[in-house]
């Protein structure tokens, strides 16, 4: 059928209009802000050691989600998708949980069960010596549950397309089951598994609200990167919190390239 | 080994073959590993937040619930999400009409905007937003500190959503289905509301649900955007702030455990979703 | 003549679909295109439905001029191969649909549909989603929806390649039976010579984006016009630099008769109720198709199988001699068997 038909470019002229105006013209904006004063601003926060913490804090947190996430992540895929169990799918519907809590919500019910004072677990823990709410331990456990739909998202779907006959295969080849993951599974489902990591680690380095619930927020301690540009940005050092955020807004773009980039190559696989 | 196939339910094995084995010893205790993790992550904070809420009764949650600053923040909450969802049902739709079925230079690029909302931190989308739209505006058009700037922000967090679910469902269509619309005598804008558009109906609705419950939540990109004035521009998520930092965990529980109930109603609906559609086959 | 087409071409970028193609297909006819894939008969159902535009040339149907016309307004049913149900809605819903984008009255409507349903044998499943029926089942549906809208043509493009063999060969005679029933003029497009020679009134033959022959299933079996029509209506083989049908050869043990060609059986597969025995002569390998009560009567056998196991192969072949039976425009042979 013809589509050469004026609403075809009417259509096509009102969603780069649109997208232009809600995403990459903002974004620019920010680059632009960034670097009106040349390099300054930019020098100004990697000569801030403050900031240095901050961006090294959330980098590890950061890594250490990706990581909790992704072990955690293919095996529940995994077990999903090849196994049967009772409460398989209220498990399923639960796990995306996560995607659809606020950010205020997430650090509230971390401190009701974790927090040092009244906290469920949260006295006992202390009197282990492990503080959770106000540490490091918080912020990853914050971080950890945001992010922990995304790897089993990806993955589900790529573990359903393969199918279990090459597993079968082989296992029926003497496979133990450790050898069929490694060597069929885990190959089968590899670009999932980025698409997945590659989201998690844009999302973790960037979670805000949770953080600042469990974080504290404590300059040069548990401070991190989102948490800079907030406090730089309400204490009128606007160049230091665009900096910031371009920084970050880099890494999560790159992220979004990345897993475009990678896409259409396993198409043609 | 013990192999287990399921009866096979036509419907639901056509796309992949779900379901298999029975648990072994090693799967038994991966799967109790997990949900043992899963527990102490979500479950249990989340039961917390309910069970503390209700700690103070029907009675405590409700005065809770109806102060008259949180039903304003409830009411801009909820009244801004389903507005911002109207909008992305009509624009997603658009959007991944136009990504899958017209070809132009820079197409890619815009696959990759559209991406950019779920990547970027929320405080940085805030501060991005505010570049355009702020004080120093090139458009000079300044939202900042009213609620069109909440009602920003919430597009801009939620874009991704219903283009996401309803672009697969429209590139799988089977073109052949509109020629033989076509071929009956339909029009192309009857092919479009009678065969295309309830086709599509499940995704959008899917795409509704989560960008609705990803507005309602929503916290970071607001911070720096609307000021969070009392009565005016504060949203659900930062009264629930506010009430923590005043140490008020259980007026915070009451309030997140009304955010919470619109969560699981989504979940419910993607699932009720979902099972329609897997019966349509 | 029902559907005109005067010097159509195609093309789908550098890949020519259709040639320059011109052919007149009768009304109240079945007709079939026939070709191998990627041939282009698809590709001229398709212009003929307007679902596709003509590079150059033109479309007449029962008279007018369809050229430019779109799908919506040539009144033709279209039925494709992976059914195209609309699978949102029900059985009934489907069949009625071109009828109320007619804005027929309600009442006509469900008569109409009703009418339908039992011609097509689906009257019990009028309430049901497509995804709840057989394959055969959808596309008897897609066949009641496109004929709803009485057109003027019925099209259809491999309308039974997705079903299964047994499935697609009742399908076939009852599409056969339906259409002496209903006797709308009906183009469908295959690939199988034998759907093609089974049901069709009339063949057109399209190969390459060109029309190779136009004729009833007997005349292009009889007499094709070339060597490509020859080998696609059926089984060939080659005996010398001729294309014959191995059903048409007949064997001979004994003397060779004058103007056979002499060869060793290498091969002997039972396939069913037929015999097909590979005849070496020289370098070729000549196929000949025989029933069973013929093949018991000659006794001939694979050397291996009779000869004293002793020395085997070039002891135990017998002679035999093959010889073109039926006489055939373009292949001049010997003499008429009694076959």
């Amino acid at each position: 059928m013809a589509e050469r038909r004026p609403g075809r470019y009417v259509a096509r002229l009102i969603v780069v209009v649109y997208l232009f105006l809600l995403v990459a013209w903002p974004l620019f904006l920010v680059g632009q802000n960034t670097f009106d004063g040349g390099l300054e601003n930019l020098r100004s926060i990697v000569e801030d050691p403050d900031v240095v913490h901050a961006l090294r804090l959330s980098l590890m947190v950061a890594v250490i989600a990706v990581v909790i996430n992704t072990v955690f992540g293919v095996g529940i895929s995994l077990l999903l998708v090849r196994y049967e169990f009772p409460g398989k799918r209220l498990l399923s519907a639960l796990l995306d949980v996560p995607l659809s809590v606020s950010p205020i919500v997430v650090g509230l019910s971390l401190v009701l069960v974790y927090g040092g004072r009244n906290g469920w677990f949260g006295p006992t823990l202390e009197d282990a010596g492990i503080q959770v709410i106000f540490a490091t331990p918080g912020i990853v456990m914050a971080t950890v549950f945001v992010a922990l739909p995304l790897v089993i998202r990806e993955v589900v779907p790529v573990l359903e397309e393969v199918g279990d006959e090459q597993e079968q295969a082989a296992r029926s080849l003497g496979a133990n089951g450790f050898q069929t993951f490694w060597r069929i599974t885990l190959p089968a489902i590899k670009w999932g598994v980025t698409y997945g990591v590659v989201l998690s680690l844009a999302r973790s380095l960037g979670e805000f609200g949770a953080v600042k619930v469990v974080s504290g927020n404590v300059l040069g301690e548990t401070r991190t990167a989102t948490l800079v540009v907030e406090e730089k940005y309400l204490n009128f050092d606007k160049g230091g919190a665009y900096a910031t955020a371009f920084l970050l807004a880099l890494v999560a773009v790159a992220a979004i390239v990345v897993v475009s980039v990678l896409r259409p190559k396993e198409e043609d696989r | 080994m013990t192999t287990a196939t399921l009866a096979p339910d036509r419907s639901a094995t056509r796309r992949s073959a779900r379901g298999g084995r029975r648990l072994d010893r090693y799967s038994g205790l991966g799967l109790g590993v997990a949900m043992l993790w899963f527990s102490l992550l979500v479950l249990i904070p989340l039961t917390a937040v309910v069970v503390t809420a209700s700690e103070g009764g029907w009675g405590g949650f409700w005065d809770a619930v109806t102060n008259e600053q949180t039903a304003a923040a409830i009411r801009l909450t909820v009244g801004t999400a389903l507005g911002v969802t109207v909008v992305n049902v009509v624009m997603g739709t658009l959007i991944a009409w136009v990504l899958v079925r017209d070809r132009f230079f820079g197409k890619r690029l815009l696959e990759i905007l559209i991406d950019i909302p779920f990547a970027l931190p929320t405080i940085v989308a805030g501060l991005v937003l505010l570049s355009l739209y702020g004080p120093e505006s090139p458009l000079g058009i300044d939202v900042h500190n009213t609620r069109i700037a909440v009602f920003l922000a919430f597009l801009f967090v939620t874009l991704p959503f219903i283009v996401r679910t309803v672009q697969p469902v429209l590139a799988e269509l089977d073109r052949e289905v509109e020629e033989a619309a076509a071929s009956l005598g339909a029009s192309r804008f009857t092919t479009f509301r009678r065969i295309i558009l309830p086709s599509l109906t499940p995704a959008i609705a899917a795409g509704a649900a989560l960008s609705f419950a990803r507005g309602v939540s929503e916290y970071g990109s607001l911070v720096l955007l609307s000021g969070n004035l009392p009565m005016r521009t504060e949203v659900t998520s930062v009264r629930i702030l506010s009430s923590i930092e005043n140490d008020n965990l259980d007026n915070a529980s009451a309030v997140a455990a009304v955010l919470l109930a619109i969560s699981f109603a989504v979940i419910v609906i993607l699932d009720i979703i979902q099972r329609r559609v897997i019966r349509r086959g | 003549m029902s559907i005109e087409i005067s010097n159509v071409s195609k093309r789908f970028g550098s890949f020519v679909a259709l040639d320059d193609v011109s052919v007149s297909i009768p009304s109240g006819q079945l007709t079939a295109l026939l070709g191998p894939s990627g041939g282009g008969k698809s590709t001229l159902l398709r212009i003929i439905a307007g679902l596709e535009q003509a590079d150059s040339g033109s479309v007449r149907i029962e008279g007018v001029d369809a050229t430019g016309l779109p799908p919506q307004k040539r009144n033709v049913g279209f039925v494709f191969q992976h059914y195209a149900a609309f699978k949102h809605m029900s059985v009934r819903r489907n069949v009625a649909f071109g009828l109320e984008i007619r804005r027929r009255p309600k009442a006509e409507i469900r008569e109409r549909v009703d009418e339908l349903l039992r011609l097509v044998h689906l009257e019990q499943f009028g309430d049901r989603l497509p995804a709840q029926l057989s394959g055969g089942q959808r596309q008897r549906m897609a066949l009641a929806r496109a004929l709803a809208v009485e057109p003027t043509v019925l099209l259809l493009d491999e309308p039974f390649g997705a079903l299964d063999a047994k499935v697609r060969k009742e399908l076939r005679d009852w599409l056969r039976r339906l259409h002496d029933e209903v006797h709308v003029t009906t183009v469908f497009v295959t690939h199988d010579q034998e759907e093609a020679l089974e049901v069709a009134d009339e063949i057109v033959v399209i190969n390459d984006g060109r029309i190779e022959q136009i004729g009833t299933p007997d005349e292009l079996y009889d007499a094709p016009a070339n060597d490509f029509v020859m080998r696609f209506l059926g089984p060939v083989t080659q005996l010398g630099d001729q294309l014959v049908r191995p059903h048409d050869l007949v064997i001979h043990t004994g003397d060779p008769e004058p103007g056979a060609v002499t060869g060793q059986v290498s091969r002997i597969t039972r396939i069913g109720f037929e015999i097909r025995v590979e005849v070496t002569t020289g370098d070729q390998v000549v196929v000949v198709t025989l029933t069973r009560t013929r093949f018991r009567a000659l006794d001939i056998e694979e050397g291996r199988r009779c000869g004293s196991g002793w020395r085997p192969r070039r002891s135990l072949t017998r002679c035999a001699s093959v010889e073109e039976a039926r006489c055939r425009s373009r292949h001049a042979v010997t003499t008429p068997s009694g076959r």
